[in-house]
């Protein structure tokens, strides 16, 4: 998979969200210099090859009111994790979930799971959700909580062309 | 401000994924029995009050070009604040959490090859005299955050 400038300018125009207009692929597109349907294969192109995961509505959770979320992590089966694991994505309450390795013997959890609630009490409810449904194949858990943003920063795009 | 059913409906279906075609609200307002002016405003005004942190593509970094991971390191409270910034002071931290476990200190780094993942915990490890431990994502389950409806 490779992406060209044209791409990398399509990147840069859009990263920021598209306009809120009837004919949004349009406007970007004139922006760039493009034609629409131009834009449209590329877009096609870069969601098909996976450089786009999707083009989605991203909700605020602490504007919804979820205030409280806590990073919970998981020792499942290992022959049970590719069943296991996205039934625990899908939940409604679980925004990020990744298989990731253990570090034994520090850490033997190999599931993560971002959950969120309207409080701490609501996320260890839902915690208990999770134990549920991985039952018998989750041999240990835990769950982390934020106490201080140390460092954000957002992800810089590269300006050099690939 | 408050959402009503519509507005959840529309988070809702809109975190699933929007179409690449010349008239997308369109066919979104088509899908969920709305007016396509309704829905242009809804969002317009769900943006304007944050409830929409973003709507548009989102990238793959690592699919555009370049390495990350997640790491963890367990420091003894007299020392964090030294750790921190020696970590702090890598461009390559992105973010860091300080978390409520024996692995207190919680960071992603993001360079351009794997090779550099490599290079930089071992010269973070070397700096402070603690273990980087490595979480590379293996693999991704579904990402989405549904509203209750």
């Amino acid at each position: 998979m490779s992406i060209d400038a044209t791409d990398r300018q399509i990147i840069a125009a859009t990263q920021a969200g598209l306009p809120l207009v009837p004919q949004p692929y349009a406007a970007v597109a004139q922006e760039l210099g493009l034609g629409e349907s131009e834009l449209c294969d590329r877009l096609r192109a870069m969601q098909k090859s996976g450089v786009i995961r999707r083009i989605a509505v991203a909700p605020n959770h602490y504007a919804l009111g979820m205030l409280a979320n806590g990073m919970s992590v998981w020792d499942i089966e290992d022959e049970r994790i590719a069943d296991l694991g996205p039934q625990v994505g899908a939940l409604e309450f679980v925004s990020h979930s990744y298989e990731r390795p253990r570090a034994l013997p520090d850490w033997p959890y190999n599931l993560f799971a971002m959950v969120h609630g309207s409080d701490r009490d609501e996320v260890e409810a839902k915690r208990q959700e999770v134990a549920t449904l991985l039952g018998a194949a989750c041999r240990g858990s835990d769950i982390l909580y934020s106490t201080r943003i140390l460092k954000k920063t957002g992800l810089r795009l590269r300006s050099k062309e690939g | 401000m408050t959402l009503d059913a519509t507005d959840r409906l529309i988070l809702n279906h809109l975190q699933e994924g929007f179409p690449i075609t010349p008239d997308p609200f369109h066919v979104v307002a088509q899908e969920l029995g709305l007016d396509e002016a309704d829905l242009l405003a809804r969002l317009e005004r769900m943006k304007t009050d944050r409830i929409i942190t973003r709507f548009g593509p989102f990238f793959d970094a690592e699919a555009m070009g370049g390495a990350f991971c997640l790491c963890a390191m367990a420091v003894p409270e007299e020392d964090f604040e030294a750790v921190l910034t020696k970590v702090n002071a890598r461009p390559e931290v992105a973010h860091n959490y300080e978390r409520s476990h024996h692995l207190n200190m919680w960071f992603v780094l993001a360079t351009e090859t794997e090779e550099e993942i490599e290079a930089v915990a071992k010269s973070l490890e070397r700096e402070t005299g603690q273990r980087v431990l490595r979480f590379p994502k293996l693999r991704e389950f579904f990402i989405r955050f549904r509203v209750a409806a």
